[in-house]
């Protein structure tokens, strides 16, 4: 059989095409991104980016509702926007096979919040499935759809940046059989009225007593048997891990993680002198195992937050041996290192934007996107920051509570199409004031160039209609609508300036292509002309990455590997030595 | 027992298809083979690693700060920032190209300009290699990450069979000799 090195979100595509699936939707978000965009390259799925995670769970609910095989993926946060169709869908549940991916983050590469999705699993009561590898990644979701159609209910599949991003050789099999929706109508089941959502309420906690039975036994959670001295209680990647720094312990690793095997739990505990459970981000499994009478160490040694590396899970050997963890420290020459922090690219659009808010005493609410690198120094032109489309919204709370200064809310084209439009309605419908900006890429940028409905093409790479910022922003009803191209320094001041100055809101569409997407010059590559240059260093102010300064005394110059000839830095400079 | 790989540079330098093609060899020559890898808001400039393990059986991903056998800096300052994750007695090569991050731009931070004596200081014998200079000698800039993974190459005891099967695999037909010749460049460096 043909093994190829794959990542988690590549075999997850793999598993769900072999596993016969029929559609996919889904939201970008890192680290779960790349399982659709790979699954779309098959051709005989049909994948889509749909506006938000609620809408892609709705759709794949309907879907499987039909007796089609469903997947739908999203990152940990995702699934506060789709948690409201997830508690319904989980009474009524799905004839085809429902599989709901969330990639969690534990240790916040890039995400805002280290949230667990197991409680929404046992908010929820779906199960949840945890793969530790690529390899379980490819078998798991094919189980799952299985499990989801023994039971009856969505299947969550919950990943973690580690899994997703890892690469395993992994084994590829066939294409299995995808199956065409065909709806039996059946109001009993799929309409949860208050008559009959309360059987089906009785219904979900009679299939989670059978669930756990079923994963006493189930081939998903696996024992690795080295002593019966330390048994470690574990799930996911943690349980890879610990292999490795605990050569001496036998593990428990659990891959159908909730409703929790009690069975399973109490006899591997019974066989070991000493139970420690280990588990990345909260104690919902050692609290559960204590509540079965088992003794067990926990989060005494185990950190609540962050990643459990290797090293980490090192120190937590240490403790549990009752000695001070080694601390690998960097080499003293490293000490003082300038700091490395993500920024906006060289010749990235958004800079326009946040350079010209450098010049007015206003207040930012921004959101999720490569703009949110708008909060660092040297622009340091975002304030507030709470979620995707929350960038209007903070704005709207903020002014209407009185606050003095102009308040600007911004939003990127892709949160505008997942939660911006309501916001912005609402400003309108409730009469708010503020200066709202989407800056407006043609792209969701920062997980990697996604479409999304502003963009005129499908995830499948279709050709479709383009919907229009314009022309929402308009039938909202706002009356002032200004255009602007970033690079124009001047004009984005200008827009700017008559803006905050309105009596009336106004919606700012900042517009130019991502220049990572596009790839190309966007105009002659500036150099520092030494004899002109003054040395005040107001280019340095708009932060890009393409301008050093080497000797704090001498010119900036221009990294020509870098620049892309914007021509920010050339309007900057009063003397000409750009 | 697995042969662990730290890579580490700056977003954007291509530290991704390093870990791909030398984990391609690996694969090529009948090891397990994991990589680990970040992605996201991390790539936008910002310090970026990834990790590379083989061997007769691989179980997690990830290895921890000192287990790394060999590391592959392609910025100094990322290099030494990541020294302590080399083992006692690992191998390292560090790319001499020096990228300015912004906070030094700005005043808030400065770039040390004394790196070859930290690097020297930092790692017992470190092969310190000009890539990007001898990328361009070979006609691309974009074949520096390739030059490093040929200096890499001697300590990861991999057949140059299984490193040109990589890099078949990996880039496009047309690139393959030019690849090889940067490889080979960086092997004799």
């Amino acid at each position: 059989m043909e093994r190829r090195l794959l990542s988690g979100n590549e075999a997850l595509a793999q598993g769900a095409w072999e596993g016969g699936v029929r559609v996919a939707f889904g939201y970008p978000g890192t680290p779960s991104t790349e399982i659709l965009e790979n699954l779309a390259k098959y051709g005989d799925v049909y994948c889509e980016w749909s506006p938000n995670e609620k809408v892609a769970m709705e759709a794949a609910a309907g879907a499987s509702m039909g007796g089609a095989r469903s997947l739908v993926t999203m990152k940990l946060v995702g699934l506060n926007v789709a948690a409201d169709p997830l508690m319904t869908l989980s009474y009524i549940g799905v004839v085809g096979g429902m599989v709901i991916v969330v990639a969690d983050d534990p240790g916040q590469y890039s995400s805002q919040t280290e949230q667990d999705t197991r409680h929404y699993a046992r908010l929820a009561k779906v199960p949840v499935l945890e793969p530790a590898n690529a390899v379980e990644c490819l078998e798991f979701i094919k189980r799952g759809f299985e499990l989801s159609e023994e039971y009856g209910c969505p299947v969550i599949l919950r990943t973690t940046t580690c899994v997703s991003h890892s690469r395993f050789l992994c084994s590829l099999g066939e294409r299995g059989i995808a199956k065409d929706a065909n709806f039996e109508r059946n109001p009993s089941r799929f309409c949860p009225l208050p008559i009959w959502g309360r059987k089906l309420r009785r219904d979900v906690e009679d299939r989670m007593v059978r669930q756990s039975q079923a994963a006493d036994t189930s081939s998903l959670n696996k024992e690795y048997v080295r002593g019966t001295g330390l048994g470690i209680i574990t799930a996911s990647v943690c349980g890879l891990h610990c292999l490795d720094i605990f050569p001496e312990a036998s593990v428990l690793k659990l891959g159908w993680s909730w409703p929790f095997p009690d069975q399973l739990l109490k006899d591997f505990a019974s066989r070991m002198d000493r139970v420690v459970v280990i588990e990345e981000g909260d104690p919902i499994l050692e609290e559960h195992v204590k509540s079965l009478g088992i003794p067990c160490v926990g989060k005494e040694v185990v950190p609540r937050c962050g990643e459990l590396t290797p090293t980490v899970l090192r120190g937590v050997k240490a403790r549990l041996e009752g000695k001070e963890p080694e601390v690998v420290a960097p080499v003293a020459d490293a000490a003082d290192l300038p700091g490395r922090p993500p920024m906006l690219c060289a010749g990235c659009p958004h800079r326009g934007i946040f350079y010209g808010l450098t010049k007015y005493d206003v207040v930012v609410t921004g959101d999720i996107g490569c703009y949110s690198l708008g909060v660092f120094p040297p622009l340091s032109r975002t304030d507030a920051l709470l979620c995707m489309g929350g960038g209007f919204t903070l704005a709207h709370g903020l002014s209407q509570a009185g606050e003095k200064r102009p308040v600007v809310g911004i939003v990127g084209d892709s949160t505008f199409f997942h939660s911006g439009i309501t916001g912005l309605l609402n400003m309108v419908y409730n009469r708010g004031k503020a200066v709202l900006i989407v800056v407006d890429n043609r792209t969701t940028a920062m997980t990697g160039h996604q479409e999304h409905p502003g963009t005129g093409r499908t995830l499948m790479g279709e050709a479709t209609s383009e919907a229009s910022i314009e022309a929402i922003a308009s039938a909202c009803g706002v009356k002032r609508i200004k255009v602007v191209n970033p690079y124009d320094l001047a004009a984005v001041d200008r827009v700017l300036k008559e803006s905050l100055g309105a009596e009336e809101m106004t919606l700012v569409i900042s517009r130019a292509p991502c220049v990572l997407k596009e790839r190309r010059l966007l105009g002659e590559k500036p150099v520092v002309d030494e004899s002109k240059c003054k040395r005040c260093k107001a280019c340095l102010k708009l932060g890009c990455p393409a301008l050093e300064l080497k000797d704090s005394a001498g010119c900036p110059s221009v990294n020509s590997a870098l620049c892309v000839g914007c021509g920010m830095c050339v309007q900057t400079c009063k003397f000409g030595a750009l | 027992m697995s042969t662990n790989v730290m890579l580490c540079g700056v977003g954007g330098q291509g530290i991704l298809f390093a870990a791909k093609v030398i984990a391609c060899a690996a694969e090529l020559s009948g090891y397990e083979v994991t990589t680990n890898e970040l992605h996201g808001m991390a790539q936008r400039g910002g310090s970026v690693t990834a990790q590379v393990r083989f061997g007769s059986e691989v179980h997690s991903p990830l290895f921890g700060e000192g287990d790394a056998d060999v590391l592959c800096g392609l910025e100094p300052v990322e290099g030494l920032r990541c020294a302590h994750w080399l083992r006692p007695g690992g191998h390292a090569a560090i790319s001499l190209q020096r990228l300015i991050p912004v906070t030094v731009s700005t005043g808030r931070a400065s770039y040390p300009s004394d790196l070859e004596e930290r690097l020297l200081r930092s790692f017992s014998s470190p092969k310190l290699l000009d890539c990007a200079g001898m990328a361009s000698k070979l006609g691309d800039l974009r074949l520096a990450n390739t030059v490093m993974v040929g200096a890499l190459s001697s300590w990861l005891g991999l057949p140059m069979s299984s490193w040109r099967g990589a890099f078949e695999r990996i880039v496009k037909s047309g690139l393959v000799e030019k690849n090889i010749a940067a490889f080979l460049a960086g092997q004799e460096a």
